[in-house]
């Protein structure tokens, strides 16, 4: 930007800070320096109003709180100011070890948008005379990471407006349409979720943002929904989530020096001269299946009688599978 | 939408303009601040200072005359505001700012094991506070719930001595023991991971802390060498290179999920099914992975990888010939 321009807004913005009256657009081009033109000359007058339009939407852009008012009451001509209680930052008054608090979060954000932002935030409230140590660590760092689909989705559950967006599920082989009015995001197990009413479902509905295709788009009006009072986030994604009781018990034998994995996982190991016998909980019959599967010839299930089936069985799908590839390949 | 909603970044103008409002209170708050100390602090050259502090001299009130204009005293190489023609306060947060800060403060809370919970939520109510209605973010975080390991392993690596690690390596599934030179503790996708030089790779690691069996904190410093370089985990943890072994599958619908938990190099359709392609450390490991996925995973590349996998089930169906054996002790 031309210092003449940043100039111009800076004597802008204090001079609508100093006035208690609103100013119209007439008297701040008479006052401030930058805006001078005929008014009389229809050209120039035009090109002062885009003129000031430009730096009006640059003062909204920073969050510069621009009032709008009649600057007397013979007159409908919009008059401007800026309220100091409403422009500046209240005071704030961290102890050290809050202060290292915000300087370590402000440099968390791996998204450059709001990295940008925290940034910007931290350096406010070091103007407001908070120092804060750019050596101090908390020891643990977690890495904060939100999808494309965070920033717009956060804006309108705080804005109350509703939300069209483009999901798909894995399992679905088109993306689907759906609008929702979100009342928050979550991050629960390292994934973020919107949760909010699904206007087409008519109900409560969390999506993971890693699902969602494309843009989010604001639609309607601010304000448009009220979300039910003290709603718990979590507890709409982690309905799912719970964890499972492991009233099963297995015995499986481990050949010797292998499966570090299940081992892991038993509750007793009974060492013997080429294989050792474990014995591990569990929750679920085929799943658990599955993993002794994944151990192949390493280890056998010996009990109970049900979970010794269900290996049997998918063993014999996986030979069959894999016969049939294997022989593909081999022609 | 803000250009910060769109994630990039504010245009230049706006950013000067803000600059240089934040920088009459900055100075404000610091009188007789040597100027290579305030650019330090502001994260900007001393040139880009200078020329800052002379666009502010000659902006002010209206009148624009000497007792209107700011006005600042520099004395040797420190400066200090001596009108500040009423913008002696910062701006206010806008919501991007406030945004940015609570959801990354309560991040911070959630964390565990960084032991200085209560701070942070002070820190936290302070600036909810500051930033009034703006910081009314509809944002939760809850992170999983330490076990007391994460904060034994990030106070051992606050000590900064070497440890001795028992831990099991899921990709060759083994448990070894080896010493490493911590560098530092993150939670990355809800889960925390201590990294550390690893002697016996000699190599930087990240360890997976709900895979340190057991820890032993020596009374040796930690050294990380030089060639220690922490690693860059935005994509996330595993990010496979590519000359690691390429593994071919055939999945059906209810398997789809294993594409968004793990990185996949492709997908292509095959009607019902998806051809799915990605990288794995270790051949023993994507059998030990896909197969125990279920029925719905078929590998069918490379073939090595196919041969090896209707070997070994056909060698452990072998085990179920003979009837059940019954008692505990008893060979394989």
């Amino acid at each position: 930007m031309s210092r003449t321009r940043t100039e111009r807004l800076v004597n802008l913005v204090i001079c609508l800070l100093s006035t208690r009256r609103f100013l119209t657009a007439a008297q701040i081009a008479a006052t401030v320096p930058g805006y001078e033109h005929d008014p009389e000359d229809p050209k120039d007058h035009e090109a002062f109003q885009r003129k000031f339009e430009r730096d009006k939407a640059e003062l909204r852009d920073l969050g510069v709180p621009l009032e709008i008012g009649t600057a007397s009451v013979f007159d409908n001509e919009p008059g401007y100011r800026i309220a100091h209680r409403e422009y500046a930052l209240p005071d704030i008054l961290l102890e050290p070890d809050e202060a290292a608090a915000v300087g370590i979060a402000a440099r968390l954000w791996q998204h450059a948008g709001l990295a940008a932002a925290a940034s910007s935030g931290l350096a406010k409230l070091r103007a407001a005379g908070v120092e804060v140590d750019p050596q101090a660590t908390l020891g643990v760092e977690p890495v904060v990471t939100v999808d494309p689909a965070f920033a717009p989705l956060a804006a309108a559950a705080r804005d109350r407006r509703a939300v069209t967006f483009s999901y798909r599920r894995p399992e679905s082989d088109e993306p689907a349409t759906r609008r929702l009015e979100p009342w928050g995001v979550v991050l629960f197990q390292g994934r973020w979720y919107v949760v909010g009413h699904d206007r087409d479902r008519r109900a409560t509905r969390s999506f993971r943002l890693s699902r969602i295709v494309g843009n989010v788009r604001l639609t309607g009006r601010t304000g448009a929904f009220t979300p039910p009072t003290g709603v718990d986030l979590i507890s709409h994604v982690a309905t799912f989530s719970a964890p499972v009781p492991h009233n099963g018990s297995a015995t499986v034998t481990v050949r010797a020096g292998r499966g570090a994995g299940l081992r892991r996982w038993a509750t007793s190991v009974v060492p013997g001269t080429d294989s050792d016998q474990l014995t591990i909980p569990y929750a679920d019959v085929e799943r658990l299946a599955a993993t002794l599967v994944g151990y192949g010839a390493d280890v056998r299930a010996d009990g109970p009688p049900e979970l010794r089936e269900a290996v049997i069985q998918q063993l014999k799908e996986v030979v069959a599978r894999h016969d049939r590839i294997a022989a593909a390949g081999a022609r | 939408m803000t250009p910060q909603q769109r994630g990039v970044p504010p245009r230049a103008s706006a950013d000067r303009l803000g600059r240089l409002l934040n920088l009459v209170p900055y100075l404000l708050a610091r009188p007789g601040i040597a100027v290579a100390d305030a650019a330090a602090g502001l994260d900007i050259t001393e040139r880009q200072l200078r020329e800052d502090l002379e666009l502010l001299w000659v902006c002010g009130l209206p009148g624009y005359g000497p007792g209107d204009l700011i006005d600042m005293a520099l004395d040797g190489d420190r400066v200090t505001i001596t009108y500040d023609a009423g913008i002696n306060r910062p701006l206010r947060l806008t919501q991007d700012e406030a945004l940015a800060l609570v959801v990354a403060l309560r991040m911070l809370a959630e964390t565990p094991g960084t032991g200085s919970r209560d701070a942070i939520e002070r820190a936290l109510a302070k600036i909810e506070n500051a930033a009034g209605d703006q910081a009314d973010a509809p944002v939760t975080v809850q992170l999983p719930a330490g076990d007391g390991k994460l904060d034994a392993i990030r106070a051992a690596t606050g000590r900064r001595h070497a440890l001795r690690l028992t831990y099991y390596t899921a990709t060759r599934d083994e448990t070894t023991d080896r010493v490493v030179d911590p560098m530092r503790v993150l939670m990355v996708g809800g889960k925390g991971y201590l990294e550390a030089w690893c002697r016996r790779a000699e190599a930087t690691r990240l360890f997976r802390v709900d895979r340190i069996d057991a820890f032993t904190e020596l009374d040796e410093p930690a050294a990380p060498p030089p060639q220690a370089v922490p690693h860059d985990v935005t994509e996330g943890v595993f990010r496979p290179a590519a000359d690691l072994p390429l593994v071919t599958l055939r999945v059906g619908r209810g398997s789809r999920w294993i594409t968004e938990y793990y990185p996949v190099e492709d997908v292509r359709t095959e009607g019902d099914e998806w051809l799915v392609r990605m990288r794995v450390t270790d051949l023993g490991w994507a059998q030990r992975l896909l197969i125990g996925v279920g029925p719905d995973v078929t590998v069918v590349g490379p073939p090595e990888l196919v041969e090896r996998i209707r070997a070994q089930a056909g060698a452990a169906l072998d085990q179920y010939a003979a009837p059940p054996r019954a008692a505990a002790g008893t060979d394989g």
